[in-house]
């Protein structure tokens, strides 16, 4: 009997590493089935605000020379950036809750580009996946700094002369991190990243769109820099198109 | 059937045992992560854990999240070890420390801040030290510690490597917070925050005194590439050649002398084209 013990233990090893590496395959073959083409959905709205909106701030770019004079004098703050009917831009809209939640997706090969050109960061809003390369930008004859502050990332603050290349991944989900340049503090940035496809950020109409849904019942959430996050609870049946709006208050108009 | 029984508590022995040694190993990998390695010494988290109970708590807090009894007092903030960003590194800007680099930090202390010098501490308590500092933060389980930068021999000190660094000075936009003549008031520096939003200061070259990090050449030719993480200091690795950072730090080291002179070493107006 002591004799077999010890091969006996090996065996349950063995049978031990066999059955983790076949639940492990099983989840990654789970995790690697997209949804059906022909069964995706898809989540369509517009992002408004209500109440009085504060005129953008005349930014003063006289400190350096090099970017007053690639903006014009005419730089203005983004941090409500909304068209006379109150269709509001720059709100990121997401799937926060329902996805499967051992689904994996690879992130796209594509870079997201950032771009900074006449000290302004364009898009004011980037989203983009979890380790996907976010491609950075120097098209101004300044040297600038990239400097995202996360909470569920690593830091990073890169230097950047005028023309060079610069590329950053973030690994984890986080909505969203506030970045800075703080050769020039007026330029502000936010970067949402995912985990999952399903977001959008909207654009100057206000409007978004999240397709290739899986059917389900989600939780969409729509966040905003200065305005906050709301969220509402849709079912999307095969197929469908559901059509949300998101309306968002200024402390005046609340 | 008593067979039967017999038969199936064996397997399930044999399963269990199997299981129990794969889970020896995975605590085993877990624990690896307690320890530091500074040179021959190898820190242990549990004997660092008493220390900083006794030496660190009262500003770095019982979570290690910088939010100790004596924090709201302390100008810049206490570090914060759950989020892993520490100023003092070789690494490239946004990895890791190595256990080295924090191991330094302890030892030298952090000028202009309330970090003393922990040199009364044995080696081997600062050691064990860094090693329980790591277990605040899950990224030391999860990620390697960055490469070290290499720092190429200095080269001498020159007018003309002055020059060139001033005019590096000039197109890299230091002056942006380090102002114009290095005092630490150029026109961004009002706006500055470190990564908790508290207000920080540039740094005042001409003032003389020991920067954050270490003195010398090498330690201000390190702190370009790698950047001070937690503040707005950024890494300059890709954007100065060795040489160049080089020239920069003799600029820089020339500023106290020059100030006291009332010399300007900046020819231009960093404001002109």
């Amino acid at each position: 009997m002591k004799r077999q013990s010890l091969p006996r233990v090996f065996a349950g090893v063995l049978a031990g590493t066999l059955v983790f590496s076949a639940l492990v395959a099983v989840r990654s073959v789970r995790a690697g089935s997209p949804a059906s083409p022909a069964a995706a959905g898809v989540v369509k709205g517009t992002a408004k605000v209500k109440g009085t909106v504060p005129k953008p701030v005349h930014i003063d770019m006289s400190q350096d020379p090099k970017c007053a004079q690639a903006h014009a004098g005419s730089g203005a703050t983004e941090d409500i950036v909304a068209d006379s009917s109150g269709d509001l831009q720059n709100v990121v809209v997401y799937i926060s809750a329902g996805l499967t939640s051992d689904a994996k997706y690879d992130p796209p090969q594509a870079p997201v580009v950032l771009e900074q050109k006449g000290c302004t960061y364009t898009p004011h809003v980037v989203a983009l996946r979890a380790n996907q390369e976010l491609k950075v930008v120097n098209a101004d004859s300044t040297t600038h700094n990239i400097h995202p502050s996360p909470n569920n990332n690593r830091e990073i603050n890169q230097s950047q002369a005028p023309g060079a290349p610069l590329s950053m991944t973030f690994a984890r989900e986080e909505i969203s991190i506030p970045v800075k340049c703080n050769i020039h503090p007026w330029m502000r940035s936010y970067f949402a990243v995912f985990k999952h496809p399903f977001f959008a950020v909207t654009g100057k109409d206000g409007s978004f769109e999240i397709g290739n849904l899986p059917p389900g019942s989600y939780t969409i959430t729509a966040w905003h820099e200065k305005l906050g996050t709301s969220f509402q609870k849709i079912t999307v049946g095969d197929g469908e198109t559901k059509s949300l709006e998101f309306v968002f208050k200024t402390e005046a108009g609340s | 059937m008593t067979c039967f029984t017999q038969k199936r508590s064996e397997i399930a022995l044999v399963l269990f045992s199997g299981w129990c040694l794969m889970a020896s190993c995975a605590f085993g990998f877990a624990q690896a992560g307690g320890e530091s390695k500074i040179g021959n010494l190898t820190g242990h988290a549990d004997s660092g854990k008493a220390l900083y109970r006794r030496y660190c708590i009262s500003c770095h807090g019982v979570h290690g999240d910088g939010d100790g009894e004596s924090a709201p007092q302390l100008d810049p903030k206490p570090r914060d070890f759950t989020k892993a960003t520490f100023k003092c590194r070789s690494t490239p800007s946004g990895s890791l420390p190595t256990d080295t680099d924090l191991y330094d930090t302890i030892s030298r202390g952090i000028y202009n801040s309330n970090m003393p010098q922990w040199r009364p501490l044995t080696r081997q308590q600062r050691a064990d030290l860094i090693a329980f500092v790591k277990t605040f933060s899950p990224r030391f389980q999860e990620e390697k510690p960055g490469v070290s930068i290499s720092i190429p021999p200095e080269p001498p000190t020159s007018s003309d490597s002055v020059q060139r660094g001033a005019q590096l000075y000039q197109d890299m936009n230091c002056w942006s917070c380090h102002g114009k003549e290095g005092r630490g008031n150029g026109p961004s520096a009002a706006a500055l925050t470190d990564s908790k939003g508290h207000p920080i200061q540039p740094f005042d070259f001409t003032s003389g005194t020991h920067v954050k990090c270490g003195d010398g050449g090498t330690a201000m030719f390190r702190d370009f590439m790698t950047g001070l993480d937690g503040t707005p200091m950024p890494s300059f690795a890709d954007t100065l050649k060795p040489d160049q950072a080089w020239d920069l730090v003799h600029f820089i080291e020339a500023l106290p002398a020059a100030s006291k002179k009332g010399i300007s070493l900046i020819k231009a107006d960093p404001k002109g084209e």
